[in-house]
C-alpha cells in the first residue's frame, strides 16, 4: 500500500521539483539586469572595466557611483522636472477624465454614440504615432522647448475617460439621487458624493498615467531642448550616449538605478495596485 | 434614469412659481454634458484630429528646409520618395521582422510563465514580480542596461559566454545580428506584462472543461492544446492588437542603442519619422510616412475589432 503510494507520487515530486528549478533559472536570467545594475553602481571605479560584469558583489559598496551620476547630469534638475510633468498631467487629467466620464455614464444627449466613438479612436492613434504635425502644433502654441508641452498632448485621455465611466456607471444611484433631491447641483454632486466612491478607479488611472510618463522618451525628447528642461530619460540616454566613450560603467548602472528607483519602490510597496491598474488599463484600454 | 432627467422631472413636479426658473435651469442641463466633455474634446481636436488633416496637407506639399524656396503643391510626390527610399523599405521590412520577432516568443514565454505562476503560493509571487517588473522601467533604462550587457568584449553576455568558452559577435555592431538583439531586449522588457493579461484570462478558464478533459485521461499538452487555448483566444487576440501598437509606436531603445544602423539594419518606421522630421528636416516625407503607419494602425485595429467581436461571439 505504502510502496504504491509512493509510486504514484514520485513521479509527480520529480518534476515538480525540475519545474521549480528550471523555473528559477529563468527568473534569476530575467532579473540578471537588475542584479548587474545593483552590483555594479555600488562597485568603486577602480575595479577596472574587465571585471564590470561579474554579477558577484566582491568589494566594499560605496557611493561614489551615485554622487557622479547626480554631479555629471544634473539628475536632480531632471528630477524635479519629470515630477513637474508627471503631477502637472495627472492634475489636469483628473478634470478632464472625471468630467467626462461622468457625462458619458450619467447624462443622456445627443451625439453620445458619436462622441464615445470620438474619444475611442484616440486608443488607437496614440500619440507617439503623431509626434511630428503635434510638435508643430506645440511650436504653433508657443509651447515649444517647455514642460506644458510635454504634457498638453496628454491633457485628454480616453483611456482615463472609459475608465472613470465604468467606475461611474458601477455606483449605485441611490446616493447622486438623494442628494439631487436636496438640491445638490450636478457638480457637488460629482465632488461630495461621485469622486469619494470613484477613488479607486481615479488611483487605478494615476498609476498607469504616472508610470507612462515618468517612462516617457520620444516625446520629450522632440519637445525640449534646453537642458534645463529635460526629464530623467533624456538625462538618461544622453548620459549612455556619454558612457560609451569614458568606460564608466559604475556611474551609468548607478543613473539607471536613479530613473528606475522611485517607481520600483511604489511598486514593491503597492505590488497588487500596480498590476490590478495594469490588467485594467489593458482590458478596458 | 439619468441625472438631468431626475432634476427635470422635480422641477417640473414643483411647478407653479419656479416653472420659469426651472427651464432656464433645464436648458443649462441640456448644454451641461457638452460642457463637461469640452476641455477633453478641445485637447482630442488639438492632438489627435487636427494632426491627422494636417500631416495629410504636409504630406501632398514640399517644404525645403532652410533654403528660402517656395513651399510647392507635389501631389503624391512624397509618397513615392517615401516608397522609393532604401532606408524607408528597409525600415517597413525590419518593423515587419520586428513586430513578428517579438510577438512570437512574448506571446509563448507570457502565457508559459501565466501557467507557471497562476498558483497563490509565495514563491509564485516571487516569480511574479520579477518576470513583470521588466515592463515597469522605461524603456530608456533598459535600453542602457542593455548597452552594457551587449558590450562587445567585457559586457555582461560576453563575460559570462566567455567563462563557456563561447566567443560572442558584436550583438549590436553586425548588421546581421543587431536587430535580434534589439527584438531580445523588447521580449525581455514586455513577456512579463503581457504575462499578467494571461494569468487574468486563466481566471476565466472553465475549471469544469479542464477537470473532465482530465477525467477524460487528456494529458497536459492536450488539456493546454484542446481546453486552454480555445478559451484563452480572446486574450491572445487583445494581447496581440496591444502588442503590435506597441511595436509600431516605441522606438527609445532604438534611439539610444543604434539609431537604426548599423546601415538601417535596425531602423523600424517610427525612427525613420523620427529621423525625417527631427534631423532631416525633411517635413514632406515624415508626414507621408506618417500617414503611412497612421493607416497601418488604423487597419490594424478595425481588422482586429472584427476579429474580436466574432471571437466573442463564437464563445457564446
Amino acid at each position: 500500500m505504502a510502496r504504491r503510494r509512493l509510486k504514484k507520487h514520485l513521479p509527480g515530486v520529480l518534476p515538480r521539483a525540475l519545474l521549480a528549478a528550471l523555473l528559477s533559472a529563468v527568473a534569476f536570467l530575467w532579473a540578471t539586469p537588475f542584479l548587474w545594475t545593483l552590483v555594479a553602481s555600488f562597485r568603486t571605479e577602480s575595479a577596472g572595466s574587465a571585471g564590470m560584469a561579474s554579477l558577484l558583489p566582491d568589494f566594499a559598496p560605496t557611493l561614489e557611483n551615485f554622487r557622479n551620476a547626480l554631479d555629471s547630469g544634473s539628475f536632480g534638475l531632471y528630477y524635479v522636472n519629470t515630477i513637474i510633468v508627471v503631477i502637472g498631467l495627472l492634475a489636469v487629467q483628473c478634470v478632464t477624465v472625471s468630467l467626462a466620464g461622468y457625462a458619458f455614464a450619467r447624462l443622456r444627449f445627443v451625439g453620445r454614440d458619436v462622441l464615445f466613438y470620438a474619444f475611442l479612436l484616440q486608443l488607437m492613434l496614440v500619440p507617439p504615432a503623431l509626434i511630428v504635425p503635434n510638435l508643430r502644433t506645440i511650436v504653433d502654441l508657443g509651447l515649444y522647448d517647455t514642460l506644458p508641452g510635454v504634457m498638453a498632448p496628454y491633457f485628454a485621455s480616453a483611456f482615463g475617460t472609459f475608465l472613470m465611466r465604468q467606475t461611474f456607471l458601477a455606483l449605485p444611484r441611490d446616493f447622486e439621487e438623494a442628494a439631487a433631491i436636496d438640491g445638490a447641483p450636478w457638480w457637488a454632486i460629482v465632488w461630495y458624493v461621485l469622486l469619494p466612491m470613484a477613488k479607486p478607479g481615479l488611483i487605478a488611472f494615476a498609476i498607469v498615467s504616472v508610470t507612462a510618463h515618468w517612462n516617457e522618451f520620444l516625446w520629450p525628447l522632440m519637445v525640449i531642448s534646453d537642458p534645463k528642461n529635460q526629464t530623467l530619460t533624456i538625462g538618461l540616454a544622453a548620459f549612455t550616449r556619454g558612457a560609451e566613450g569614458g568606460k564608466e560603467w559604475g556611474v551609468l548602472a548607478a543613473g539607471t538605478l536613479l530613473v528606475m528607483a522611485p517607481l520600483a519602490v511604489a511598486f514593491v510597496a503597492f505590488q497588487r495596485r500596480f498590476v490590478d491598474s495594469f490588467v485594467f488599463s489593458g482590458v478596458k484600454g | 434614469m439619468s441625472l438631468a432627467g431626475a432634476t427635470g422631472v422635480l422641477d417640473e413636479a414643483q411647478g407653479g412659481p419656479l416653472a420659469k426658473a426651472a427651464s432656464s435651469r433645464r436648458r443649462k442641463l441640456r448644454l451641461l454634458p457638452y460642457a463637461l466633455l469640452a476641455p477633453s474634446l478641445l485637447f482630442l481636436v488639438l492632438f489627435t484630429y487636427l494632426p491627422i488633416v494636417r500631416v495629410l496637407i504636409e504630406s501632398l506639399l514640399d517644404k525645403p528646409h532652410g533654403t528660402g524656396a517656395a513651399t510647392a503643391f507635389v501631389g503624391l510626390g512624397n509618397y513615392a520618395r517615401v516608397f522609393a527610399d532604401p532606408a524607408f523599405r528597409q525600415a517597413a521590412l525590419n518593423n515587419l521582422v520586428y513586430a513578428v520577432g517579438v510577438l512570437v516568443p512574448t506571446l509563448a514565454l507570457a502565457l508559459a510563465f501565466a501557467l507557471a505562476v497562476q498558483r497563490s503560493t509565495r514563491f509564485s509571487a516571487v516569480l511574479r514580480t520579477v518576470f513583470f517588473f521588466p515592463s515597469l522601467v522605461p524603456l530608456v533604462a533598459a535600453a542602457s542596461l542593455f548597452f552594457f550587457i551587449f558590450l562587445p568584449g567585457v559586457g555582461l553576455l560576453d563575460y559570462y559566454l566567455a567563462k563557456l568558452g563561447v566567443h560572442g559577435p558584436n550583438w549590436l555592431g553586425n548588421s546581421d545580428i543587431a536587430l535580434w538583439s534589439v527584438i531580445g531586449l523588447t521580449v525581455w522588457k514586455n513577456a512579463g506584462y503581457y504575462m499578467v493579461f494571461y494569468i487574468a484570462g486563466l481566471q476565466n478558464v472553465p475549471r469544469d472543461t479542464v477537470e473532465a478533459a482530465m477525467i477524460d485521461g487528456a494529458n497536459g499538452w492536450q488539456r493546454l492544446r484542446f481546453v486552454i487555448l480555445p478559451a484563452l483566444a480572446p486574450t491572445t487576440a487583445f494581447v496581440t492588437v496591444i502588442a503590435l501598437i506597441q511595436l509600431l509606436t516605441s522606438v527609445d531603445h532604438v534611439i539610444v542603442l543604434t539609431r537604426g544602423g548599423p546601415s538601417n539594419a535596425t531602423n523600424l518606421i517610427l525612427y525613420y519619422i523620427f529621423q525625417a522630421a527631427h534631423e532631416n528636416f525633411e517635413y514632406g516625407k515624415a508626414a507621408a510616412a506618417t500617414l503611412i503607419s497612421v493607416a497601418v494602425l488604423l487597419a490594424l485595429s478595425f481588422g482586429s475589432l472584427r476579429v474580436m467581436e466574432r471571437g466573442a461571439r463564437g464563445n457564446g
